[in-house]
């Protein structure tokens, strides 16, 4: 991999000249929690003083940039017993600036299902191919277990990806895209005290991590405790909302429905984000439910992160954002039901 | 200083003009395209199910799609909704595809309305298939509960295209009731020109049935099983799986010489929706057929 660095300055000259021609998105603060800490989200940035380069975390991931909560799958021109069905994927070149390495990691896995497995996504490739990537590293917070996922470090599936060292970021450089984005706007080459200031803050970075969660023999604990009383207590308490599956970088789950209009003229298909733990997701016609239950659909969320996606892909499907945790109205975090499925193992 | 980040338009390649070829499935294909297809007849076998036989109009479209006993096809109201449906006729007939339907949700209540003319949408086929050619040699069991006999009709048909492949071939067919046993104005010919045995059963007779009552698994004292040389197709309601699969368990049959089909909810029909998830894979990737090896592996499969 090539490394440069860019001074903060040729940095914001990097994003209003990509503004200029193309949809620039980034964190930008909208609103105060109710413990009055801001909250951030990835929207379209007018003015680069919009762009928070010190957000802590957005609410909702980047996910639905490349998987949006409503797509149109097709259209349909309806004739009496005719139709003519259309199809674009129709995408317009944009960049994100400010993703996490978990996030980056999560458009991996989604690459995995999406890109490499059978029947590629047409409509997710185009969005990949079209979008690029600036990474942005970060100090992290009380709650981030990416570590303990192995999602904390990311060598792909980015343009750019910068680590700030004071008065500069140490770019890393994924793409033929970056590199040309980084020597237009002023990147230099990497001298021994940028280095220097890199490796420090890496230590930095790697010091702060405060929780860690024990993933070493979950996939096995998800068989062997499949009966275990630790899915009735957590999934008692969850309400089947779906936010957790909103928020995850990683879920991909969707429902298909058609609708027609009332000329009876058209009609279209479209795709929206789904979760595993609404009620009838895996109902079926006739009102037979596989999953009737809420505890049932949990384990099944944690089965698919932790099991299923593993037993494919060699890795688990949770990055270790913890979003889920912080979404969840019923109080239900990924370490909390980890570590009591640990913990059954040990009694 | 700007920089136009240039536009990717897949909108150009060649696979937008191509006719999506869904046995390619490593390939970019339009994978929503659907093929337009006329139903040719529609036929009601009871008040509940109906046998449509569905032509893709497309000639190129018709040429290509090929298919193997125990796939399925998503099939298409425009408007109204896509649906997961069995293959239930010959594979080798590449005029017309037959598949049979319930009335039990919307979009089935919807096809049902359906008259020989209307035009459905096709996307397929999809899933994994009953291995007909590695039973070649060997006795082949087919077992079918209520609906199970819809997916299982397609193997009938195959071993009869390749009758010389196999033994010994015997159905086993269970319903409700008499009435409920479908494609029963087939069963002579299955007996007499396809040379295969064939028993039903049903749980509650009416006046006119003279053949056993209760359950499929009461058939088996019928019927000689040699374990070592015999393949077992079983379909119908999850409950039934359990049953015939242990009691040929029981008989000495491998799990892997016995093939189940699973039924989930789908929307994509392509690993991607996650809908059909179970255990750790997907029923409409490496499924709807398992061997019952597999489904002893998969959690909550039956």
């Amino acid at each position: 991999m090539l490394y440069k660095t860019i001074t903060k300055e040729n940095f914001r000259r990097m994003i209003e000249g990509l503004m200029e021609d193309n949809d620039v998105f980034g964190p930008k603060w909208r609103d105060r929690d109710k413990n009055g800490d801001k909250v951030y989200r990835f929207l379209k940035l007018n003015d680069f003083d919009e762009l928070q380069m010190d957000y802590t975390r957005t609410y909702s991931s980047p996910k639905n940039f490349f998987i949006p909560f409503k797509e149109t799958l097709s259209t349909y021109d309806l004739a009496e017993t005719e139709w003519d069905q259309q199809i674009r994927y129709t995408v317009h070149p944009r960049v994100i600036v400010g993703m996490r390495a978990c996030d980056i990691n999560a458009l991996r896995k989604l690459d995995e299902v999406m890109v490499k497995s059978a029947f590629p996504n047409p409509y997710y490739f185009a969005r990949r191919r079209n979008t690029v990537i600036i990474g942005l590293d970060h100090e992290p917070l009380e709650d981030c277990f990416c570590r303990s996922v192995n999602a904390d470090v990311v060598f792909k599936g980015f343009d750019l990806f910068l680590t700030d060292i004071g008065a500069k970021y140490f770019v890393a450089i994924g793409s033929d895209t970056g590199y040309r984005i980084v020597d237009r706007f002023g990147g230099e080459e990497v001298s021994e005290a940028d280095q220097d200031a890199f490796k420090s803050m890496k230590k930095r970075i790697e010091s702060k991590f405060k929780t860690q969660v024990d993933v070493t023999i979950v996939p096995e604990l998800m068989d062997l405790e499949f009966e275990s009383e630790v899915w009735e207590r957590w999934g008692d308490k969850c309400m089947s909302c779906g936010s957790c599956a909103m928020v995850c970088p990683t879920c991909y789950c969707y429902g298909v429905e058609e609708d027609v209009d009332l000329s009876f003229t058209h009609a279209a298909k479209q795709r929206f984000l789904y979760s595993c733990n609404l009620i009838d997701f895996a109902m079926v016609a006739g009102d037979h439910n596989f999953r009737p239950e809420p505890h049932i659909r949990l384990k099944y969320r944690y089965y698919h992160q932790f099991r299923g996606f593993v037993e494919a892909f060699n890795q688990s499907l949770c990055v270790g954002c913890n979003r889920c945790g912080v979404a969840c109205l019923a109080g239900i975090s990924p370490k909390a039901v980890i570590d009591d499925l640990n913990e059954t193992e040990q009694r | 200083m700007t920089l136009k980040i240039p536009r990717y338009d897949i909108n150009r390649e060649p696979f937008m003009t191509q006719t999506p070829d869904f046995n390619r499935k490593s390939q970019l294909l339009q994978t929503e395209r659907t093929y337009k297809a006329r139903i040719n007849a529609a036929i009601q076998l009871t008040p509940e199910e109906k046998l449509f036989q569905i032509q893709i109009l497309d000639p190129k479209e018709r040429a290509q799609f090929s298919c193997l006993p125990g796939q399925f096809v998503m099939v298409e109201l425009p408007g109204c909704g896509e649906i997961a449906i069995s293959i239930s006729g010959s594979c080798s007939n590449h005029e017309f595809i037959e598949i049979c339907i319930r009335k039990v949700g919307k979009v089935t209540g919807m096809i049902h309305r359906l008259e020989a003319g209307a035009m459905v949408g096709i996307r397929g086929p999809f899933g994994t298939h009953f291995p007909m050619r590695e039973m070649n040699g060997s006795n082949v069991l087919l077992i079918a509960g209520g609906l199970g006999i819809v997916p299982l009709r397609s193997s009938i048909y195959w071993v009869n295209e390749h009758r010389p492949d196999y033994k010994d071939v015997t159905i086993l067919y269970g319903a409700r009731t008499p009435k409920l046993l479908l494609f029963d104005y087939q069963y002579e010919e299955w007996r007499k020109v396809f040379n295969l045995t064939m028993h039903t059963i049903v749980e509650e007779p009416d006046e006119n049935w003279t053949g056993p009552v209760g359950l499929i698994t009461q058939l088996f004292d019928q019927v000689p099983i040699d374990p070592d040389d015999t393949f077992a197709i079983v379909c119908g309601p999850p409950v039934m799986f359990k049953f015939v699969c242990d009691h040929l368990s029981a008989l000495g049959l491998p799990m892997q010489r016995m093939f189940v089909s699973l039924e989930r909810r789908m929307h994509c029909g392509m690993g991607k929706c996650c809908r059909c998830n179970v255990g750790s894979t997907f029923t409409c990737l490496d499924g709807p057929v398992f061997d019952y090896w597999s489904v002893m592996n998969l959690q909550e499969a039956i």
